[in-house]
C-alpha cells in the first residue's frame, strides 16, 4: 500500500510541477527564450503572496487576485524594456541577462525577506484530505494544485489555439519576421506572452508557498523541476509537459520510498533515461 | 596567383612580442610573490589565479565553442572530492593526485557529453545544471567522505605536502598559479591550431564550418571534455587551498559558474584576455563591496546585465575594438610579405 500511496502522491505532486513548467514551455514556445530566473520569479510570487496575506490578512488563494495581475504586468514591463534587447540569433545574451535576473532576484529577496524559511498559512486546507479506502488518503490541497495544473493546461491550450492571440503567438513562432510584416507587433506579442508566463508563475507561487516552506534560495531547484518537465514531456506540447511533470513526480516519490536521500537523484534519474532514450521528449512537437 | 606570395598570414604582432616579455617579467614577480608578499596576499593570489582558471576555461567553452554551460561546478566540485578520496583512502600525496583528477574528470566528462549534447542551446545549460545537482546528490549520499555535512583533510595528509605551515602555503600558491598558467597556454596554443581555428570557424558560422567539412560535435566533444579534465583539476586545488569539503560548497553554482560568468562578461567573452581582466575586476569589487554582502552580488548581478545589454563584447572586448589589440594573439591577420 505504501507504493501505490507513493505513486499517487507521485502523480498529484507532479500538477506542482506542471504548473512550474507550463511558464516555461509557453515562453519557449513563442520566442525560443529559455529564463534561467523562471523559478527565483516562482519564489519572489510566493514571497508577494506573503506580503498580501500578512498586510491585508487575506487567505492565500485570494490573494492571487493581487499576485497574478502584478506578475503578469512585471512580466509585460520585463520582456518590453528588457528581454526584448536580448532576443536574436545568439542564445548567450538572454541566458546572461536571465542568469544575472536570478542573482538579483535572490539576493534582493534576502535583503528584504532574510533567509528564514516562510511559509503561507492557509487554514484547514492545509492539513484537509479526502480517504480514498484501503488507507489512501488524498490530501485537499494537492488535489486542488493538480486541478489547478489540468484548467491552466486546458486554458493556455485554448489560447494558443482557439483565439487570435493563440494566433498571433503560433504567428511570431513560425517566422517573426513574416510575422512582423503581417502587421503584428512581436515586441508586444512577445510581452503578452511573457506576462501569460508570469500570471502562470504567480498561481504556481503561491501553491507552492501553501505546500511547504520556501526562502529566497530555492528558486532555482524549482527551475530545473519545470525544465525537466518540459523535456520529459517533450518540448512545445503542453499536455506533454504535465505527462513530465507527473512522471517526474512518480519518480522522486518512489525514490524517496527506497531511501528518503534518494529522492531528488531519483526524479534526475528519470529525466536522464528519458534524454538518453528519447532525446526530444516522450511527445515532442516543435525543435529545439 | 600573386596575393598568395607578396602576403603571408600572422598571428603575432609588435604588442603582442613586447607583451609576452612585460608578462613572463610580471610572472617571475608572481613566482617569487612568497618572498615578498604576505600570508593574507598569498592566499587571495591563490585565489585569484583558480579564478582566472575557471574564468578562462569558461570562456573557452562558451565564448568559443558555443557550449553555455551553468553546470561547471559538477566538475569543480568532483575534482575536490576525488582530492580528498585520494588523499584520504589511497594514500596518494595531495599535490601527486592532481594529473589523476585531470584524467578522471576528462573520462566522467565522457557520457555526460554524449548525454548532454543532445540538448540544444539554452536547454544544454540547464543540462549541465541538472548534472551538476545529480554529482552534488550523488556526493552527499557518500558516507566515507561525510554525506551532506562534508569532511576535512586529515592533519597528517596536510602535513605530507610539506612539514611548515608557510611551505605549505608556498606549495599552495606556486600549484594555483601553475596551472593558471597551464590552462591559460593551453587555450591559446588550442586556438593557435588548425583544431583552433576550426573551433573559431564553428563559433563564427556553424553551416558554413561544416560545409568545410569541420566535424563540429567532435570539435566541441573535444573542448568539452578537455575544459572538464582541467576544470576538475583546479578543483582539486581550491579545495586543497580550503582543506574541507562538502556537498553545497564543492557544488556551488553562486561560487564557481555565477562568479565565473560574471567575470568573463565583464572581462569580455570570447577572447583570452577578457577573463583576466574580468577576474581582476571581480577581486577589485570584492575586496572593495564585500562588506555590503548580499547586496553586492546584486550590484554584480546588475553590472553584468548592463554589460551584456551594453556592450556585449566587454571590456577587453570594448579595448580591442578601439585598438586592435591582443596581448595574446589568436586572430590571423593577412599582411604583406616584407613588412610585418
Amino acid at each position: 500500500m505504501d507504493w501505490v500511496n507513493a505513486v499517487l502522491q507521485g502523480v498529484l505532486l507532479g500538477g506542482l510541477y506542471a504548473l512550474f513548467a507550463a511558464g516555461l514551455s509557453l515562453i519557449f514556445g513563442v520566442m525560443r527564450l529559455v529564463n534561467i530566473a523562471h523559478g527565483d520569479f516562482i519564489v519572489l510570487a510566493a514571497f508577494l503572496g506573503l506580503v498580501v496575506t500578512t498586510t491585508l490578512g487575506m487567505h492565500p488563494l485570494a490573494a492571487l487576485a493581487i499576485v497574478v495581475p502584478f506578475m503578469a504586468l512585471l512580466g509585460y514591463v520585463l520582456q518590453r524594456c528588457i528581454l526584448n534587447q536580448t532576443l536574436g540569433n545568439d542564445i548567450l545574451p538572454p541566458l546572461l541577462v536571465t542568469f544575472g535576473l536570478s542573482v538579483i532576484i535572490q539576493n534582493g529577496l534576502l535583503e528584504i525577506f532574510t533567509a528564514n524559511p516562510q511559509k503561507l498559512s492557509a487554514g484547514a486546507l492545509e492539513t484537509a484530505s479526502i480517504p480514498l479506502g484501503g488507507g489512501l488518503n488524498a490530501g485537499v490541497l494537492p488535489i486542488l494544485t493538480f486541478a489547478a495544473a489540468v484548467a491552466i493546461i486546458a486554458f493556455l491550450q485554448w489560447i494558443f489555439y482557439r483565439t487570435s492571440l493563440g494566433r498571433a503567438f503560433r504567428a511570431v513562432s513560425d517566422n517573426q519576421d513574416i510575422a512582423q510584416l503581417m502587421g503584428l507587433n512581436k515586441s508586444h506579442i512577445f510581452g503578452l506572452a511573457m506576462a501569460l508566463s508570469m500570471a502562470v508563475i504567480a498561481i504556481a507561487g503561491i501553491f507552492l508557498a501553501v505546500r511547504t516552506s520556501f526562502d529566497p534560495s530555492v528558486g532555482p531547484a524549482r527551475l530545473i523541476f519545470g525544465f525537466e518537465a518540459v523535456i520529459i514531456g517533450g518540448l512545445g506540447n503542453l499536455w506533454g509537459t504535465l505527462i513530465g511533470g507527473i512522471i517526474l513526480g512518480v519518480s522522486q516519490n518512489i525514490g524517496a520510498q527506497i531511501n528518503p536521500g534518494w529522492q531528488l537523484l531519483a526524479g534526475h534519474i528519470a529525466f536522464l533515461i528519458v534524454l538518453a532514450v528519447r532525446p526530444r521528449g516522450l511527445f515532442p512537437r516543435v525543435d529545439g | 596567383m600573386s596575393a598568395a606570395t607578396d602576403h603571408i598570414i600572422v598571428q603575432s604582432s609588435r604588442a603582442s612580442r613586447a607583451a609576452s616579455i612585460v608578462a613572463l617579467l610580471l610572472l617571475a614577480i608572481l613566482v617569487a610573490a612568497p618572498w615578498w608578499a604576505g600570508r593574507a596576499d598569498l592566499r587571495l593570489f591563490g585565489e585569484i589565479y583558480l579564478y582566472v582558471a575557471l574564468a578562462c576555461l569558461w570562456n573557452f567553452l562558451a565564448g568559443y565553442a558555443g557550449l553555455v554551460s551553468v553546470g561547471q561546478q559538477a566538475f569543480v566540485g568532483f575534482g575536490g572530492y576525488c582530492l580528498f578520496g585520494m588523499a584520504m583512502f589511497l594514500g596518494i600525496h595531495p599535490m601527486a593526485t592532481i594529473p589523476f583528477i585531470f584524467v578522471l574528470g576528462a573520462l566522467i566528462s565522457v557520457p555526460v557529453a554524449v548525454l548532454i549534447f543532445r540538448l540544444r542551446g539554452a536547454y544544454f545549460a540547464i543540462g549541465t545544471w541538472v548534472i551538476a545537482e545529480v554529482f552534488r546528490l550523488t556526493a552527499a549520499q557518500i558516507s566515507a567522505l561525510g554525506g551532506g555535512s562534508g569532511t576535512s583533510i586529515p592533519v597528517d595528509i596536510i602535513r605530507s605536502i610539506a612539514a611548515s605551515r608557510s611551505g605549505r602555503e608556498h606549495a599552495a600558491y606556486w600549484a594555483a598559479l601553475a596551472v593558471a598558467i597551464l590552462v591559460i597556454a593551453c587555450v591559446y596554443l588550442f586556438l593557435r591550431s588548425r583544431q583552433g581555428l576550426a573551433l573559431q570557424a564553428i563559433r563564427d558560422n556553424e553551416t558554413a564550418a561544416q560545409a568545410m567539412g569541420i566535424d563540429i560535435w567532435r570539435t566541441k566533444f573535444f573542448v568539452y571534455v578537455v575544459t572538464a579534465g582541467l576544470t576538475s583539476a583546479v578543483g582539486a586545488l581550491i579545495f586543497l587551498q580550503k582543506l574541507r569539503i562538502s556537498p553545497d560548497a564543492a557544488f556551488s553554482v553562486n561560487d564557481w559558474t555565477a562568479f565565473v560568468i560574471f567575470i568573463v562578461v565583464i572581462g569580455g567573452i570570447g577572447t583570452i584576455e577578457g577573463p583576466i581582466v574580468g577576474t581582476i575586476v571581480f577581486f577589485l569589487l570584492r575586496e572593495t563591496l564585500a562588506d555590503l554582502g548580499s547586496a553586492y552580488l546584486l550590484i554584480l548581478g546588475v553590472v553584468a546585465i548592463v554589460v551584456m545589454l551594453r556592450a556585449p563584447s566587454g571590456l577587453w572586448g570594448f579595448v580591442k575594438s578601439r585598438t586592435g589589440l591582443e596581448l595574446f594573439p589568436t586572430t590571423r591577420r593577412v599582411v604583406p610579405k616584407h613588412k610585418d
